[in-house]
């Protein structure tokens, strides 16, 4: 069996050496990226740009304004004087929030009632909106209690804070987005590798006849598929190390717990991620149409469907179920939790052999797509 | 393969030589029914099933609750959370350390500890402690959380300092009461964010796939060769190549922009010839960028490659489709001016969700078309010197 299996890796290898540029590419871009999306990507939403609409023009209204001002998450643009203002500015893109303080603003203070601040934000962006409305929201409530503090202390009374707020963050006490999206990168690079690598190798040798050139040859369908996917898992396996290491030491993201459980995590993925490439390159005819397919199914998905960058759980039922389809959605949570939280097998295995009831299927049914053409 | 037909391409008027390059591509398209297929059942299917699952919504989070004080004012807290529509009570424990498993798990959201001695505190006016208890590792969803959390406390601690502080009904004392209004999207719906998203997303790879990958089949296959030595001039060839591309491409903008409006309900507040006239030029960049790949890779795979790697995923990242641009170093907010898709995203989303006009949109139309032109000029280039 072995002895049968080696030529083909070697030729596997031959060609994966003769088109160097792939190879680079196969091993230097995972790194690239994820240095590049480290960095780049956060949902924090700070220095949101804000004007400011004052009808009051007050000590008062500009004591609350400078708070803005010094808040890092508004970045103050200009003031204006009227609604239509804001609409322009929030429609040239120049401002996403703004600040109207009433006429009567200090005269309600001064009278010792309540007044209103309208705080308008362009909802284009949920997401952006929502935490700037939240951040807008809790810096006008604490000016308020620091004022109606002030306003006891001059009675002479003495003031305490009613609630004591204590939030503990457990897994990520700086709520740094990076921990959270790193090592859902890993995944998401494998899972793109590993199906567009393979989904091209058997279709290639369609297009080019010499898939029947193998055929006539006495290997057994497993070995073939077996050569085809080994070269790619060890050129994976490395591709996941050096990921491993830029995100200790570009982001300090250090593996909790086991690192024996997480390759085993790793190599199941890549194996199930081979397997789906494989697949398409049995279904397909065409290279352009493999690489089509292979995009829909791997890119798209491992994107936005496996809980990378949205969360499953607030996806629709009918999506939630259909999320299962996309096998990189288990390996994030294997990834995550082994990575972040130092989870042994004991939480995760119910994600593991779904891994490997996927990477079985796959292989299984290239391995039939293949014996059936040869007979 | 080469001709649709006996007839011999390079012979006639300047248009005809053109119409013929079409008229075979689209034989050849049509021969390969699945690829047709691909380019016009993969696009629906992306939109229908990604619309749904690109959503940053947090609809309600659900509460494990611990309250070793079981006052009257501790209940009268708790009430605050739980009459908001952010947080459902799920589970109740009698001590903080039972909590752990429903948060490590993520059967509960976020944990409150309410320690004893609460109403007691709260009646001495001292302060009373509040714990809260989040999972951290999605920390978009737990900040949002906190943020909620906080204002509810907020609000309560400063209502229970004026009304345990008053030392007679005369004392009036006001408060600033925050309004938060949202324009464009008022429901702050993601989906109406992320659909045309989807939407811009799936047109760039569906354009830039068929272009780069069947002009570098043509190389393979030898049969570009066979093209070069007809008296078809090269611009003839690229025209020709691009423009049933562009015809698919703009078929399935119809058929996408048509399910986000009528099936995502996404509102359309611009004008439709608009969207329509600046997806042409977005088209323009993608074709000219799959142009572009043909011209440097040297098969297939590595034309997949490059796509893939130098153009979707960094496409997918930085051109602010879910990440906010402005929360990016500013060194990458740079390379973001280089990506067509980050103008066109600003482009549909702005006619879609505040029906923008060209007034607005202007500058980002400049863009496209600076980078079209610009990416096809090279390419063109870059094609001719192979050619000759």
């Amino acid at each position: 069996m072995y002895r049968a299996l080696k030529p083909i890796i070697i030729k596997e290898f031959r060609q994966i050496r003769r088109d160097p540029t792939s190879l680079g590419m196969l091993l230097l871009l995972p790194a690239a990226l994820i240095v590049l999306t480290g960095y780049a990507l956060n949902f924090d939403v700070k220095h949101v740009p804000m004007v400011i609409f004052d009808q009051n023009k007050s000590p008062e209204s500009r004591a609350l304004l400078e708070k803005f001002k010094h808040s890092e998450y508004f970045r103050y643009v200009r003031d204006v004087d009227g609604y239509t203002d804001i609409e322009e500015d929030f429609l040239h893109g120049r401002a996403k929030a703004a600040v109207v303080i009433p006429v009567t603003f200090a005269h309600d203070l001064i009278s010792g009632r309540d007044t209103h601040v309208q705080i308008l934000v362009d909802g284009a962006d949920a997401n952006t909106a929502g935490q700037a409305v939240g951040n807008a929201t809790r810096l006008v409530l604490d000016y308020s209690t620091r004022m109606v503090a002030d306003f006891f202390r001059r009675m002479g009374r003495e003031v305490y804070v009613p609630i004591d707020f204590r939030p503990r963050v457990w897994y990520n006490p700086d709520l740094v987005s990076s921990q959270y999206l790193v090592p859902g990168l890993i995944g998401f690079i494998l899972v793109l590798t590993a199906v567009i690598s393979t989904s091209l190798t058997v279709v290639r040798e369609k297009e080019r006849g010499t898939m029947e050139q193998i055929m006539v040859s006495p290997l057994r369908p497993v070995q073939v598929v077996l050569g085809k996917t080994i070269p790619y898992l060890l050129i994976s396996l490395v591709a996941a190390t050096v990921i491993l290491i830029l995100g200790y030491f570009l982001f300090g993201i250090q593996v909790k717990g086991s690192m024996l459980l997480l390759y085993a995590g790793i190599v199941t993925i890549i194996i199930g991620a081979l397997g789906q490439g494989l697949l398409i390159s049995t279904v397909t005819d065409s290279q352009q149409v493999a690489f089509m397919i292979s995009v829909f199914s791997s890119l798209l998905p491992s994107f936005l469907l496996s809980g990378f960058v949205f969360p499953v759980s607030n996806m629709p039922v009918v999506l939630q179920v259909l999320s299962n389809l996309a096998v990189n959605k288990f390996f994030l949570i294997v990834v995550r939790s082994v990575m972040l939280k130092g989870a042994g097998l004991s939480a995760v295995w119910p994600q593991f052999v779904y891994m490997i009831i996927f990477a079985f299927a796959t292989l299984g049914i290239s391995m039939r797509r293949m014996s059936k053409r040869s007979v | 393969m080469i001709a649709g037909g006996n007839r011999k391409i390079g012979e006639g008027s300047w248009w005809s030589v053109i119409f013929e390059i079409i008229r075979k591509e689209f034989y050849q398209i049509r021969q390969d029914r699945r690829m047709l297929g691909v380019s016009i059942a993969a696009p629906i299917l992306q939109v229908l099933l990604l619309g749904y699952a690109a959503t940053t919504d947090i609809k309600y989070s659900t509460l494990v609750v611990c309250d070793m004080d079981r006052s009257e004012q501790s209940r009268a807290f708790l009430k605050e959370f739980t009459n908001t529509s952010y947080f459902v009570q799920r589970y109740s424990v009698v001590l903080p350390d039972e909590m752990d498993p429903y948060i490590q798990d993520a059967k509960a959201n976020i944990g409150l500890v309410i320690p004893p001695g609460f109403g007691r505190h709260l009646l001495a006016r001292q302060s009373a402690q509040v714990q809260v208890v989040l999972d951290g590792t999605d920390a978009n969803t737990a900040n949002v959380l906190l943020n909620y959390a906080n204002q509810i406390v907020a609000t309560y601690s400063q209502s229970v300092l004026i009304r345990t502080m008053k030392t007679a009904p005369s004392v009036r004392v006001g408060r600033i009461i925050p309004e938060p209004r949202i324009w464009f999207n008022p429901d702050l719906l993601s989906q109406n964010f992320m659909v045309p998203g989807v939407v811009a997303l799936v047109l760039m790879i569906i354009t830039m796939t068929l272009t780069s990958l069947g002009i570098v089949k043509e190389k393979e296959l030898g049969t570009l060769e066979q093209l070069m030595v007809t008296p078809i001039k090269p611009y003839q060839l690229i025209l020709g190549k691009l423009l049933p591309f562009t015809i698919i491409g703009f078929a399935d903008m119809v058929i996408v922009l048509t399910i986000a409006h009528f099936w995502f309900q996404v509102p359309m507040l611009g004008s439709l010839p608009l969207l329509f006239a600046l997806s042409g030029l977005f088209i323009l960049t993608t074709l000219g960028l799959g142009l572009f790949i043909s011209t440097i890779a040297k098969s297939q795979q590595q034309a997949m490659l490059i796509a893939q790697f130098f153009f979707f995923m960094p496409f997918l990242f930085l051109s602010g489709f879910t990440f906010p641009i402005a929360n990016m170093p500013v060194l990458i907010q740079y390379v973001s001016y280089v990506i067509p898709l980050r103008y066109f995203l600003e482009i549909v989303r702005g006619i879609f969700l505040k029906g923008a006009g060209l007034g607005e949109l202007w500058p980002q139309a400049a863009a496209l078309l600076l980078i079209g032109v610009s990416i096809i000029t090279l390419s063109v280039a870059r094609f001719r010197k192979r050619l000759e």
